[in-house]
């Protein structure tokens, strides 16, 4: 029964149905992965219940990850227009899953069943000379559109002065070769900080040029175009003499420049670029004036190319001291908040600069630009307050040590980098819109995303995430950036949906290319219902608990942004014993008896670890490195993110070929090297054994060339991590006993502590010194938890 | 007293003045004045005994003869002269025979004078007419008596104009009523009143008193006159007379030689007016009496005949008499300061100075170098007390610089109580361990490194070692206890801002600047020998927005960085925009060369003002140091920005109540910013470059309070304007100069500084602060009592400036001067220096104008003139007819002066004087100095066809009235602002040629700002001669071109200070007669 729902749930058009159900689990994970690499999307159920009351019993929301630009070889784009639905309230864009009718010319929206006409086009059209958007292969299609004026992309540096010499050095020469990474038309722009905010004048010949602004005083955007000389006169209108028209590129170009005209003139500017000048006398910290720069940058674009794609790209070295966005006064002596500052409410300056930034980023995502922030400090440099700014306008967050490192280096290389195609691995000013069919509505979405506030019958009154709309304005995105999107099944039990019923979803993203072309496309999905109190197993064994364990991550760390730590972990525990208590197969007080199917065998570990990860634990992180790894979580794509979640652990020894080994302490034994992936960090482990011999120099001995060797496969599989990874994760290379080896002993699962190291034996992995709870532990709680009577 | 008159009589008397001198030196020896002065007394003495004697009688009829034989007119006008003694233009008219018409005339005319000051116009008209009238049939030389007289008259009268003058000055018309009335004992009251007084006696009068009064009065005069001609006042009356008499009756003036020496002894029993020096009031007044009879008359009949009413204005006192009498007396020795209360020569005579103890007047003028006692005495008086202090004064090369001395660690050794600082009045006791303040009496102990022995007289053995106790000026080193915060100061910056908005760029002013500056550069003010400047510059540029400039050394190209931010300013970089100038000299240079050309097609109009100067504050005080901004300005800043500023300008104000407004700032803006800029010790110094209003009364507000100077160069054009410009721009970057000054006057008990006039800034009641100080600049202190003062240890005043150098040295710089005190009216009266006194009351009526209406401010200095001149004819001269003007010797310039300053454009603007003008110069005369003042408000005309082409001396000043020019000559008139070049209409083509370079007097152009370079004696004398005066000016004056009867020549003849203006001020003449009539109303 089971499978002939399934079989009829499925369509044909999407994929291939399975033919059994004992292989219905490796059918379905094909099915998922299948859909995934040709629409970038992943839903937590891939069968959906189908009333409201049955699917809020799911526990784990209706949602899915989307990844918008997901890179396809093999998507060529059509050059046309998309043809939308004529109902205004919905403007669906046809797709495979719309019944047509070829002689009548009419097909219907599969969302709101709106007849409509082909336009005059598709005149031409019949069963076997069908348009792309019409082939079921094409669920995802993209068009390019003509609309509007091309503008060259725009990259406007913001470059914090107030830095050690080194490091500046460092930072001009990044800066200077990157002038070289940028489509020769691409406008740039340059705006200094230290103490004053200098906004370069690229046109000059002769003399250089630049406005100065004062670091402690908040313009308002009008203020800020007067004073550049942004604003059109208005005064030769009102003189009635003919307006020798200031065209809107002259007056911008004093500012911004195309990177062919300018690129000497701009090397020579950057290479002169001094450290801020003013004196910082003992005891104090340099006044960087960060807080008006970025406004000013903000202001000078929003004036001069409002929705056009732009890139604000932040280097700061510090702290703002001074001014609107200030973090922390300019004596050394107040250290800068810590988390400890804030829970006792002691941040005296955190919520006044969070505010600035905000109303910065959202002036900014408004206009469709994104704000990169690229903090190099050995202290906190105030991510935390500035984060809105690159979560809310999908910019790059990036955090090192210093501008002087291959981390920032070869990260910021990488913002440059290249696709397959050649195409720069960015577009900017996104706009998603998500449609629904009537049985479902959208709750919100998660990720480097503003709302558009489009309300609509679609738009549920549940939020999740930030919801209250059908379109969320991405301004910059690559092809890994993925939201996550929340929806929920209104249909009302009551209302039972005919066997075979589909639910459908259409995602319409509206982007600038890199190329500057304006592109649109539309993936449109669509997934069986199915009575959760008949056919329960059946959406079950179509549960997606990766898919599920990152949506529940992004809801938690969302939560997490505006609660207090513990209340999230409560709610994330309290989520995973009802997820356990439904779907777990147990005697009642019985945790002996507990099982989990396989479909969701590995979510409790994944919850144990993201409860164990920097996204919900702030122990031993600053506020900044917290905003650090959260904003990368809310938009890494779903691999990303599970190593996020719970690190990948490779083993290297002579007892044979590299292999993925537990992330758990008993991994960690001395004639093994390790290799682990945090997505962060690249941590390289060298057992107590291997690190002996590597001391005593075998690796150079002709005859142990095979050590040699084992120590340098780790080594290269690293690179190899190291060159795709964006942000370049911090590689470290330690060894056992090595200070640098917390970065393993803090991830590890710790089987094995000081409180039980005798009970486990001496020679089995390495004891971690902590009170954190086992994966043990907490699964043997969580069984308990789950099948008693009392919960 | 009288002297001044006589002098005007030595002249024509050459050889009596010996004579005379012989004479009156003893007489006056008592005075003060050792030598030269006196002759002058002599002089006056010698005539008036002469008077005394039979002779006067001659003497005066001579004069009135000559009057009589001429046109009557004329001679009316000539017999005031000899009535002179007493002013009365008048008598001369009855003995003239016309009496009773003439009166009347010129009691109109007097009317009209009068009402003239009071009601303006009406009168004016006539009055007018009346004096053109006088002096045509006068024959413009030498009035009304010269014409009856022979040609050679003319001459003569020149010469003798003078002395008549100052006799007349004595008189009013007025006078001449009086004295008619004590003839008749009604006439006085008329006299009195002149509007009233006519009216009722003069029919009565009038008609009788004429005939009667010629010859009585005349005798009388003569009898009682003579001796007490008391050359004080009238002194110069007498010598007219014989002059006249040489003239005409050769006898008479042999006699009234003769009579002079015998006088002497008359002049004993009349001791009494010469202590004060102004006998001659009795004199006169008797001849007045006479004179003037007919003065009453005028009051009622006169009106008609015109000629008889005039003073004859060579016989009222002369400026330039008395200018040059002081110059032939003083000019020859040195003046040594070491006696206490010395009178020292006047402003406009060469001198040096030898400082033996007091301050050199080049430093300190007073008005009065022997102070009252009592309150009561000097609130009699009415003579204020002030002191003129011009701290930095340059000194000439002849002149020692004041010693630098240094006390080491702890200073300058200063009083414990009142912390004067060591002088040489300082007295040491118990064998010189401790010494005892001059000021305060306090007993402070000598400390051990002073210590010093005293010798037999009670000196210090070092005595002529330690320039503080054996000079008046010198300097001390300061300690870091006198720095600002207990630092050391740095050395200070120059910043120059630049306006670029479109009619700077227009009119090729930023490019001038610009070029001017690369080269000025190098001459930035150096201390002593140092090799280069310790000054630093920096450059702002603005127009709505600031341009600053990063000109740092290392740098391949300037870095421009713009402030848009007006509304909140500040400064954008630190290092990099104060830069040495040798070390950036490249990067300057590609500046000052890329600035016009960067701006070329700016079409920005408006600009805004007090962002620039927040601007150059927040440099300095970035920098740390005190410094000058030099800002180029062109317009009313409208740009919206802080101290934003509207037109403001109404015409319709003037004469109102609400004209005060015109001359205070639209907004306290920038008074809050001057306070700002003065802690900061930032002065601003401002060329204004203006094409219509722009507020000079608000802009300047800043550069007043902060020790800075204000340009202005209206309608500015590089051809002709860039000259004067570059000129003052050099002068002002190159002048000495002290910034973060705080200036503390101390005075000995009894006495105390209670009033400052200058560009300074006062936080407090005692110390004026002033940002930067340079060489011109002038504080007017003004003293009153709080205790009595002693004869015996007299006042002292002692007057100390700390400032930074312009190497960033900090010092403080002593000026000492002793006063002396006196008991008797008559010794003030004698000690006075008018030209100082007038430097006071233009600068306190300047100062009324921002409070006061207008006309309160200049009844309010007639008045107190009025009181001060009334008081001495009632304390000090003796007794004498009520009817005469009796003036100081001392004070003789008085009326003329205060004339002059009442028909200044401040406080009586023509149609022409725009708002900005006036506000202009009420601040420019602020700062002014007693020299610049004294030209300033009395124009220096030179004849230049009289000069001497081979002697390198200036011809001969002649008076600022136009009938003194000659229409065949050519004239040169400078008032420290202006230079005109007057050029009659038939001045002989040759000269014309020679000067201009054109072959006729309708080719000369207008437009010329400089005199083209000719090779000829002629012309190179002339230019000789301009350049000469350009170099004792502190700025370059504009050089106008006038041609007689060409429309320019209106604006000369406002100069003509001594003739009725346009806009209503009055003839000297006419004023004399208002004073006398104030004085007559107070003395009442």
């Amino acid at each position: 029964m089971l499978l002939s729902s399934l079989e009829g749930a499925l369509d044909q058009t999407s994929f291939i149905p399975p033919k059994s159900f004992c292989r219905a689990m490796a059918t379905y994970l094909e099915f998922i992965q299948q859909n995934e690499e040709r629409d970038g999307v992943r839903f937590s159920w891939n069968v959906w219940p189908s009333s409201r009351l049955e699917a809020t019993r799911m526990v784990v929301p209706l949602a899915c990850l989307l990844t918008p630009l997901k890179e396809r070889l093999d998507l060529p784009p059509v050059q046309y227009e998309p043809v939308l639905c004529s109902r205004p309230t919905c403007k669906a864009v046809l797709n495979p899953l719309c019944q047509v009718d070829y002689r009548a010319k009419l097909w219907a929206c599969n969302f709101c069943f709106q007849r409509n006409q082909f336009p005059p086009a598709y005149a031409g059209i019949s069963e076997v000379n069908q348009p792309a958007e019409l082939m079921p292969q094409f669920s995802t299609i993209e068009y390019i559109v003509q609309r509007g004026p091309q503008t060259p992309l725009i990259f406007l540096y913001v470059v914090d002065t107030c830095l050690e010499e080194e490091d500046l050095q460092a930072l001009k020469e990044s800066l200077q070769m990157s002038l070289s990474l940028l489509p020769p038309d691409a406008l740039v722009g340059l705006i200094t900080f230290g103490r004053m905010v200098q906004v370069h004048e690229l046109s000059c010949e002769g003399i250089s040029k630049s406005y100065v602004f004062r670091g402690t005083k908040d313009l308002a955007a009008k203020q800020i175009q007067d004073m550049l000389g942004l604003s059109r006169p208005a005064v030769p209108m009102q003189q009635g003499r003919p307006l020798q028209t200031p065209e809107q590129p002259v007056i911008s170009s004093r500012f911004l420049q195309p990177v062919h005209k300018i690129d000497m003139n701009l090397t020579d500017l950057l290479g002169e670029l001094q450290r801020d000048p003013w004196p910082v006398t003992q005891g104090k910290r340099p006044l960087r004036s960060t807080g008006v720069a970025l406004s000013i940058a903000v202001g000078l674009l929003e004036g001069t190319f409002p929705n056009t794609g732009a890139r604000i790209m932040l280097f700061t070295g510090g702290p703002p001291t001074q001014g609107p966005g200030m973090v922390v006064g300019d004596e050394l002596k107040t250290p800068i908040r810590s988390w400890h500052d804030i829970e006792k409410d002691n941040a005296r300056f955190m919520k006044k600069a969070t505010k600035h930034y905000e109303t910065l980023a959202n002036r900014s995502a408004a206009n469709g630009h994104c704000i990169d922030i690229y903090a190099c400090a050995l202290d906190q440099t105030g991510l935390l307050e500035m984060k809105c700014c690159a979560n809310l306008t999908g910019g790059h967050m990036v955090m090192g040590d210093s501008f002087n490192t291959s981390l920032f280096k070869q990260t910021f290389q990488r913002v440059f980098s290249k696709g397959y195609n050649g195409e720069f691995r960015m577009a900017f000013g996104a706009n998603l819109d998500v449609k629904t069919s009537r049985e479902l509505k959208i709750a919100g979405a998660i990720g480097p995303c503003i709302s558009l506030n489009a309300k609509g019958p679609c738009v549920s009154e549940n939020e999740l995430g930030i919801g209250g709309t059908s379109q969320w304005k991405i301004c910059s995105l690559d092809p890994s950036t993925t939201l996550a999107i929340y929806f929920e099944v209104v249909n009302q039990h009551n209302a039972p949906i005919p066997q075979g019923g589909r639910g459908a979803v259409q995602f319409v993203t509206q982007y600038q290319h890199s190329s500057t072309q304006r592109r649109i496309r539309v993936t449109t999905i669509a997934r069986n219902w199915a009575d959760a109190q008949t056919q329960l197993q059946h959406i079950e064994a179509a549960f997606d608990q990766e898919a599920a364990a990152v949506l529940m991550a992004r809801l938690g760390v969302y939560r997490a942004e505006s609660e207090e730590g513990p209340d999230v972990l409560r709610w994330l525990d309290r989520q995973l014993i009802r997820l356990c208590q439904k779907f777990g197969q147990y005697n009642k007080d019985d945790p002996n008896s507990f099982r989990l199917s396989e479909s969701f065998s590995l979510y409790p570990q994944f919850i144990f670890h993201l409860r164990r990860s920097p996204f919900l634990q702030v122990f031993n992180n600053s506020p900044d490195e917290s905003s650090y790894y959260r904003h990368h979580f809310a938009r890494q794509d779903l691999t990303q993110s599970l190593i996020m979640i719970q690190p990948i652990l490779y083993a290297y020894s002579f007892h044979g070929p590299p292999e993925p080994v537990l992330l758990d302490s008993s991994s960690i034994l001395p004639d093994r090297i390790l290799l682990m992936d945090t997505f962060f960090q690249i941590v390289i482990y060298l057992g107590e054994t291997i690190a002996q011999w590597q001391k005593a120099g075998y690796q150079d001995m002709p005859e142990y060339e095979n050590f040699k060797h084992l120590l340098q496969a780790p080594l290269d599989d690293a690179q190899e991590i190291l060159q795709t990874r964006f942000p370049m994760p911090r590689y470290i290379h330690t060894e056992h006993g090595g200070s640098q080896a917390r970065f393993l002993l803090s991830k590890v699962n710790p089987s094995q502590t000081h409180n039980n190291l005798y009970a486990w034996g001496q020679e089995s992995g390495a004891p971690i010194l902590t009170d954190d709870v086992s994966l043990q532990v907490f699964m043997d709680h969580l069984k308990k938890l789950a099948v008693s009577s009392a919960s | 007293m009288s002297v001044n008159q006589q002098a005007h009589t030595g002249p024509p008397y050459g050889q009596p003045q010996p004579g005379y001198q012989g004479y009156q030196q003893p007489a006056y020896g008592g005075q003060s004045l050792p030598g030269v002065p006196q002759s002058q007394y002599g002089a006056y003495n010698g005539p008036m005994p002469g008077y005394q004697q039979p002779v006067p009688p001659q003497g005066y009829f001579p004069s009135l003869g000559f009057p009589s034989k001429g046109s009557p007119v004329s001679l009316n006008s000539d017999t005031s002269s000899l009535a002179p003694n007493f002013i009365g233009s008048l008598r001369a008219p009855p003995t003239s025979g016309a009496p009773p018409p003439a009166s009347g005339a010129s009691h109109p005319s007097g009317h009209l004078a009068y009402s003239q000051f009071e009601h303006g116009d009406v009168q004016n008209g006539i009055p007018a007419s009346a004096a053109p009238m006088q002096r045509p049939p006068a024959s413009q030389p030498f009035l009304p008596g010269s014409a009856p007289t022979p040609v050679s008259q003319i001459s003569t009268f020149q010469q003798y104009g003078p002395p008549p003058a100052s006799v007349q000055q004595l008189r009013n018309h007025m006078a001449g009523m009086t004295i008619g009335s004590t003839a008749a004992s009604a006439p006085p009251p008329a006299g009195l009143g002149y509007g009233v007084g006519p009216s009722s006696y003069p029919p009565t009068t009038g008609a009788p008193r004429p005939p009667a009064m010629p010859g009585p009065p005349l005798p009388g005069q003569t009898v009682a006159g003579p001796p007490p001609s008391s050359q004080p006042n009238h002194v110069s009356s007498p010598p007219p007379p014989s002059s006249m008499a040489g003239l005409h009756p050769g006898p008479p003036m042999s006699g009234l030689h003769g009579p002079p020496p015998p006088t002497h002894p008359p002049q004993p029993g009349y001791q009494m007016q010469q202590n004060g020096s102004f006998g001659q009031m009795r004199g006169p007044q008797p001849n007045y009496g006479g004179a003037y009879p007919g003065a009453p008359n005028y009051g009622s009949p006169p009106g008609p005949p015109p000629p008889p009413k005039r003073l004859d204005p060579d016989s009222i006192p002369s400026p330039i008499q008395v200018i040059e009498d002081d110059r032939n007396n003083r000019g020859s020795e040195p003046f040594v300061t070491g006696v206490r209360g010395q009178v020292p020569p006047l402003v406009t005579t060469n001198f040096l100075v030898k400082d033996q103890g007091n301050a050199s007047p080049r430093y300190i003028r007073c008005t009065s170098y022997n102070i009252p006692c009592t309150s009561d005495m000097a609130k009699q008086s009415q003579v204020p007390l002030a002191a003129v202090i011009k701290p930095l004064a340059t000194l000439p090369p002849e002149e020692t610089l004041p010693y630098l001395v240094d006390h080491g660690e702890s200073g300058p050794v200063r009083c414990n109580r009142c912390k004067a600082y060591m002088c040489p009045f300082m007295q040491f006791i118990e064998g010189g361990r401790r010494f005892q303040c001059c000021f305060c009496s306090c007993v402070t102990e000598v400390p051990p490194h002073y210590f010093q022995h005293l010798d037999h007289t009670g000196k210090r053995v070092d005595f002529y070692d330690r320039p503080e106790l054996s000079l008046g000026s010198y300097e001390f080193l300061a300690t870091v206890d006198y720095c600002k915060n207990n630092k050391f100061p740095s050395p200070p910056a120059f910043i120059f801002m630049i306006d670029v908005s479109y009619n700077a760029v227009k009119s090729g002013l930023v490019r001038l600047i610009c070029e001017e500056l690369k080269s000025l550069l190098d001459y930035l003010p150096r201390e002593g020998n140092m090799e280069e400047s310790a000054i630093r510059v920096g450059f702002v540029t603005y127009n709505k927005v600031l341009h600053f400039y990063n000109v740092k050394s290392s740098l391949a190209q300037p870095q421009m960085m713009v402030v848009s931010d007006v509304a909140d300013m500040f400064v954008p970089l630190l290092d990099g925009f104060l830069v040495n100038v040798n070390e950036s000299r490249t990067v300057i240079a590609s500046l000052l060369d890329q600035i016009p050309e960067m701006f070329a097609d700016t079409r920005e109009t408006e600009t805004v003002f007090a962002p620039v100067i927040q601007a150059g504050l927040e440099a300095l005080k970035a920098a740390e140091c005190a410094g000058k901004l030099f800002i180029f300005h062109t317009s009313l800043p409208i740009a919206e920005a802080p101290g934003k500023l509207k037109n403001r300008d109404d015409r319709k104000l003037i004469n109102t109540d609400k004209e005060k407004t015109l001359f205070q700032p639209q907004t306290s803006f920038y008074n809050n910013l001057a306070k700002d800029c003065v802690a900061q010790g930032c002065c601003v110094d401002l060329f204004l470059f203006p094409n219509q209003y722009l507020d000079v009364a608000t802009l300047g507000v800043v550069p007043y309070q902060t020790g800075g100077s204000i340009y202005k160069y209206a309608y500015f054009q590089l051809e002709t304007d860039q000259y004067r410009f570059l000129n003052d721009l050099r002068r002002d970057v190159q002048k000495e100069v002290g910034f973060d000054a705080v200036m503390r006057v101390r005075t000995s008990t009894g006495i105390r500084a209670t009033d400052f006039f200058g560009a300074f800034y006062m936080s407090n009641t005692t110390d004026v602060e002033m940002a930067g100080l340079d060489c011109d600049k002038t504080i007017t202190v003004e003293f009153k009592h709080d205790d009595k003062l002693s004869e015996d240890s007299g006042a002292l005043l002692q007057c100390a400036l700390l400032y930074t150098s312009c190497a960033g040295q900090r010092r403080l710089r002593i000026h000492n001067l002793s006063l002396n005190c006196c008991t008797q009216l008559a010794d003030l009266y004698r000690n006075c220096e008018t030209d100082t006194l007038i430097n006071y009351l233009a600068k306190y009526a300047y100062r009324g104008v921002l409070s006061s209406p207008v006309k309160t401010v200049r009844d309010a200095l007639i008045n107190q003139c009025a009181q001060i001149l009334a008081c001495y004819r009632k304390n000090c001269a003796s007794p004498s007819s009520a009817g005469q003007l009796i003036l100081p010797e001392c004070m003789k310039l008085l009326p003329v002066y205060l004339n002059c300053v009442l028909k200044s454009d401040v406080l009586q603007p023509g149609p022409e004087v725009t708002t900005d003008d006036r506000a202009y110069i009420r601040q420019l005369v602020t700062s002014m100095d007693v020299a610049e003042t004294n030209v300033f408000f009395y124009p220096r005309l030179l004849p230049l066809t009289k000069a001497d082409v081979d002697s390198d001396s200036l011809p001969a000043a002649i008076r600022n009235s136009e009938e003194r020019l000659s229409k065949g000559d050519i004239y040169l008139l400078e008032n420290g602002l202006n230079v005109f070049v007057w050029v009659g209409v038939s001045v002989q083509q040759g000269l014309i040629q020679n000067l201009f370079g054109v072959s006729s007097f309708s080719q000369i152009s207008n437009a010329l700002s400089t005199l083209p370079v000719m090779e000829n004696p002629f012309s190179k004398k002339v230019r000789s001669i301009v350049d000469m005066i350009q170099g004792q000016r502190s700025r370059y004056m504009k050089l106008i071109i006038v041609k007689q009867e060409d429309k320019l020549e209106m604006l000369f003849k406002h100069f003509l200070v001594e003739d009725k203006s346009l806009s209503g001020g009055a003839s000297y003449v006419d004023f004399l007669c208002h004073m006398h009539k104030e004085i007559r109303q107070l003395l009442s």
